[in-house]
Order: structure tokens, then C-alpha cells, then sequence
């Protein structure tokens, strides 16, 4: 709860901003639409007013400018006019047992949720498999780990369509298991670097230790090693769940999906409906709050079981 | 219990012992021609500025460090064949108990390692936290306890494992000074009632004299034995024995051979 207030504040901040930038943002679309409806406005016509900026033309409309916070397809829409596009595609669907209709977001982002947990665990194998690997072998070390940092820097966006099309050419049909693979693909990189830096950890005196005990490698892996790497671990995986979220998100974008997030936010672009992007746009960021939340209670649960201070 | 220094063989020998670290800056001599007999029962403080190779000179013992030149034997056998027999338990500067296991935990950790059965865990845990008097505590976390505490557990799981051998490396190097005392009398006892040959090594003079039947002063570059003190003292040491001159001669000799090592230096 003490966290409440500082988050409040940083909340109506980004809103008052928001709010302020709908008008400049929507003018002139609004100027527009008014001309049509028989407005008479400064400048007159639309090429005119392309001369000029924003300000300028908000100052000498001023009549127009409450028009821009109620438009039907808006550049930039309220935070009122999102909430509601995403009540009503969502709790209100709910409310009235359609939930799992095609137009509810609740349905794509059950789609979308459904690829990031697939990927998040593949990705997570992956990356802890790795990172076992590099710490315990020297030349895995020198080979892999380069090779891990350069795949980080590729553009998904580019690579994501070819994994598609490799898959397909393969003759998987569902289209689940590409996306999945482009989430786990951006997830395991977190996973590997943290759990390097984890399984790392233990300063030289705790291995020297367990020499003295004339423990096994293995020994020391279960006993020292794996424990020690649990904090960098679940550090790791809130980093890893939301890029999972992003990677199945881009993932939906080039595959001419038409269910998830990512494809609800290209029909959007596609249609013109900026409303439906912005409500799946937030859609997803709660669902990567809600993510990364449930695993910040599993680390707090875990930390506290395991007697360490959280 | 008085018994008399064992004349039978060392318990630890060592022979024109040296190491040389190769660095970056050239050769380092950690250890030159470092020659000393540790018998049975023995109380061996080593004493020296940092850099004078008493912390190697364990470790080579512990065989975590190999020398480059001699000979050392533990328990008649090489270091490391002495490892694998868990013949000494080792006490690190810094306690370094797992934050993620009990106290109990974490004197178990050389007990599970070693595949002692459960029973006999629970038995050997229990008596060794009776013997360093932190008794009641086995369910607490480390951070739970204060440092001296932290460094009692330490000592115990080092303990729990019954070797013969305890070798400790400026164990209470962290700890405050009245801390320091209480910790030193009741490693004294323990000692008297265990019977373990212990080497510690130190950078106090009273602590040292306090606690050794055999000081080893040591100075640096290269890391080497300058002088080996017999203790007179008897065994059974009260706190007060600081103050008699027996005590105070030989804090001056060790006083006066770390001054010579240094002499060396200048």
C-alpha cells in the first residue's frame, strides 16, 4: 500500500498528459469533419490548413476543439473512450456469456496467453539448459554465448515471418507452434544471462568449501550452485514472460492470423478502427502486468520457503 | 584432561615447502622453504602481516592450494588423500552459511554430502550445537543470528563430521573485540574437551598467544617461518592469564619476531 500513492501519481500524470495531447493530436482530422458538416473555420480549406500547426489552429477554432475529445475514429482517443471500447469488448461480452465470441478480447488475449505460456516454457527450458551448459563447460561458454547475444540482435520482426514459413513448409498447420517458438525465441535470452550470472553466484570460498568436503560436481550443483541461482532466476522470468508476451504479439502480426492480440491490433491498423488497436494495445499490458504479478507472488512464496529475506 | 604432546609421528609435516604464484606482475612467493612439525593435539597459531603465506600455508594443508616444491604429509598421507578421507574440517574468514537453509541446514550440508543417514544427522547435528552453545537455534536462519553467532554455526558444521583436524583461517578476524574473547575461551574448552589438533591462523598477538601451545610467526616476501614459540602456558587458560608475565614475554617475542620479519622489508 505504500507504493499506492507514488503509482497514483505517476498514473494522473501520464493521463493529464494524454488528455492535453488529444486535442492537438485530433484537430485536424476534427477541423475535417466539421468543414463538412458546414463549419465555417480559419483557415477555410483543408489545404490550407495544412500551412499551418496545430496551435495555431486550435487558437483560431477554439469552438472545435471539444469535438476532438468525442470523435468516432480519432488519431489519438481518450483514456474514456479506450476504457469503454475495452469494457465493451470484454466485461460487457462477459456479462452478457460471450466471452468466447470472436469479437471479444477476451478470447484473443486467451489465444494470445495460450502461444506466451508455450513459448515461456520452452524458452525457460531453454535458457536454464543453456546456461547449465555454458557454466559447466568452457567451450560452450566461448561457442554459445556469443551466438546467443547475436540472435538477440536480429529484428524479430524480421525473422518472425520466416519462421513461419519454415513451419508451414514443414507442414505444421497450427499456427500456435510458430508463434510460440518466436516468443520463446525472444524469452530465453533473459532466462540464459540470468541464470549464468546465478548459477555464478556463489563466491569462491562456498566451492572451496565443499571441496574440503570432498563434494561431486553434481553435489555441488544440487546443493550450492541451483539454490544460490533462484533470486537471478525469477528476476529472470519476469523479464522472460513479458518478452514472451511481445514475441507471440509480433508473432501474430505477419501470419495473417485473424485470432490474438496482435492480429486484433492489425485488423485495427488495417480497417481504421485506431479504437480497437488502443483497446488491444491495453488489453495486452494488463495481461503483462497480470503476468509478471503472478510471478512476483511465486518469488515472494518461494524466497520466504526458502527462508531468505525477499 | 592434560595429556601430554603425543611424541609419536606428526599429525602434519611439512619439508622445504614452496609456492610461487605465477601473476601478472612476475613471480609471487607465497611459501619459501616452509619446514614444521604439527603434533597431536597441538594448538598452532600462525602469525604474520598479510602477504607472509599463513592463509597459504593452511590452504596447502587443505590441499586447496599445491605447492610447487616439497614435501607435506597430513595424517601420514598427502593432502589431498586426506581430503578425500574428510580428515579436516575447515572454518573460512567469512561464515559463509547458505542464506536458504537453517542453521540445522547448514551443519547437515557436510553430512548429506558425506551420505550420513538421517538419524545419525539429527544426533550429530544436536551435539555440535550443544558443543559451540547454540543450542535451540537449529531452526533459525543465518540472518536471524548475529555474526559471532553466524561464526559458532561455522565452526559447528565443520565439526559435525568428527575430523581430527580443524583448520581455521582468521575466523574471528570480523568479529569485535569482547566477541572475540568469549569466542576464543570457548573455542579453548572445546578444544580441551574434543582433543582436535587445530591451526589457526590469525593477525592477533593476544589472540594467539592466548590460544596456541605452538605460535608460528611468519613474514612476508617471501612468505616464510621465523621463529616457532613453545608455549609454556598451562592448558587450562582463564581470560586473566593475559596479565601475567608469562604471558606478556611471549606476546613480546612474537612482537619482536614480526618486527624482524619486517626489518627484512624495509
Amino acid at each position: 500500500m505504500r507504493n499506492a500513492l507514488p503509482v497514483l501519481t505517476v498514473l494522473i500524470a501520464i493521463l493529464a498528459i494524454w488528455y492535453v495531447a488529444v486535442a492537438p493530436m485530433n484537430i485536424r482530422v476534427a477541423l475535417d469533419q466539421a468543414q463538412r458538416g458546414g463549419a465555417v473555420l480559419q483557415p477555410e480549406t483543408a489545404l490550407e490548413r495544412q500551412e499551418v500547426s496545430v496551435w495555431s489552429l486550435m487558437l483560431r477554432n477554439p469552438a472545435q476543439i471539444t469535438q476532438t475529445y468525442a470523435m468516432e475514429r480519432p488519431r489519438l482517443p481518450t483514456p474514456v473512450q479506450v476504457a469503454t471500447e475495452l469494457w465493451s469488448t470484454t466485461g460487457e461480452m462477459a456479462l452478457n456469456g460471450r466471452a468466447m465470441s470472436k469479437r471479444s478480447l477476451i478470447y484473443h488475449g486467451w489465444i494470445t496467453l495460450q502461444s506466451t505460456l508455450w513459448g515461456f516454457a520452452l524458452g525457460t527450458a531453454l535458457g536454464i539448459l543453456g546456461a547449465v551448459a555454458i557454466v559447466y563447460s568452457r567451450v560452450v561458454n566461448m561457442s554459445l554465448m556469443p551466438w546467443a547475444i547475436i540472435s538477440q540482435t536480429v529484428p524479430i520482426v524480421a525473422l518472425a515471418p520466416m519462421i513461419i514459413v519454415v513451419s508451414s513448409q514443414l507442414g505444421i498447420q497450427d499456427r500456435s507452434v510458430p508463434k510460440a517458438i518466436i516468443s520463446a525465441y525472444l524469452c530465453y535470452f533473459p532466462v540464459l544471462v540470468g541464470m549464468v550470472k546465478g548459477l555464478r553466484s556463489p563466491a569462491h570460498a562456498q566451492l572451496d568449501l565443499l571441496k574440503t568436503y570432498n563434494a561431486s560436481g553434481f553435489q555441488a550443483f544440487l546443493k550450492l550452485r541451483l539454490p544460490a541461482s533462484v533470486p537471478y532466476l525469477f528476476t529472470s522470468l519476469k523479464v522472460g514472460i513479458a518478452a514472451a508476451l511481445v514475441g507471440t504479439i509480433v508473432g501474430e502480426l505477419p501470419t495473417g492470423a485473424i485470432s490474438g492480440l496482435g492480429a486484433r491490433i492489425l485488423i485495427g491498423d488495417q480497417f481504421g478502427t485506431p479504437l480497437a488497436i488502443w483497446a488491444a494495445l491495453v488489453a495486452a499490458a494488463v495481461l503483462a502486468g497480470v503476468l509478471v504479478t503472478l510471478l512476483d507472488l511465486a518469488q515472494r512464496i518461494t524466497l520466504r520457503r526458502m527462508g531468505m529475506q525477499s | 584432561m592434560t595429556t601430554q604432546p603425543a611424541i609419536s609421528a606428526p599429525v602434519i609435516s611439512a619439508k622445504g615447502l614452496d609456492l610461487t604464484f605465477q601473476t601478472g606482475d612476475g613471480p609471487v612467493h607465497a611459501l619459501r622453504d616452509v619446514s614444521l612439525d604439527i603434533g597431536k593435539g597441538d594448538f598452532v597459531s600462525f602469525i604474520g602481516p598479510s602477504g607472509c603465506g599463513k592463509t597459504t600455508f593452511l590452504r596447502v594443508m587443505a590441499d586447496l592450494e599445491q605447492p610447487t616444491a616439497g614435501q607435506i604429509t597430513v595424517n601420514g598421507t598427502s593432502p589431498e588423500a586426506a581430503r578425500k578421507a574428510r580428515a579436516y574440517g575447515y572454518v573460512f574468514q567469512a561464515a559463509g552459511l547458505y542464506p536458504w537453509r537453517t542453521i540445522g541446514g547448514n551443519i547437515r550440508l557436510p553430512l548429506e554430502i558425506m551420505g550420513y543417514d538421517r538419524a545419525d544427522q539429527d544426533a550429530r547435528v544436536a551435539r555440535v550445537l550443544d558443543l559451540v552453545e547454540l543450542g535451540g537455534f537449529e531452526k533459525k536462519y543465518p540472518w536471524q543470528l548475529s555474526g559471532g553467532m553466524q561464526q559458532r554455526a561455522s565452526i559447528a558444521r565443520a565439526l559435525a563430521f568428527d575430523a581430527d583436524i580443524l583448520l581455521m583461517d582468521e575466523p574471528f578476524g570480523a568479529l569485535d573485540e569482547i566477541v572475540r574473547d568469549h569466542l576464543n575461551e570457548q573455542l579453548l574448552k572445546l578444544w580441551d574437551r574434543t582433543d582436535k589438533t587445530i591451526c589457526f591462523v590469525t593477525h592477533s598477538i593476544p589472540e594467539a598467544v592466548y590460544l596456541s601451545t605452538k605460535i608460528v610467526v611468519m613474514s612476508p616476501r617471501p612468505g616464510r617461518i621465523t621463529d616457532v614459540i613453545d608455549s609454556p602456558l598451562p592448558r587450562a587458560r582463564p581470560l586473566e592469564i593475559r596479565d601475567t608475565p608469562e604471558f606478556l614475554e611471549i606476546a613480546h617475542r612474537v612482537r619482536e619476531g614480526l618486527r624482524a620479519g619486517h626489518a627484512y622489508d624495509d
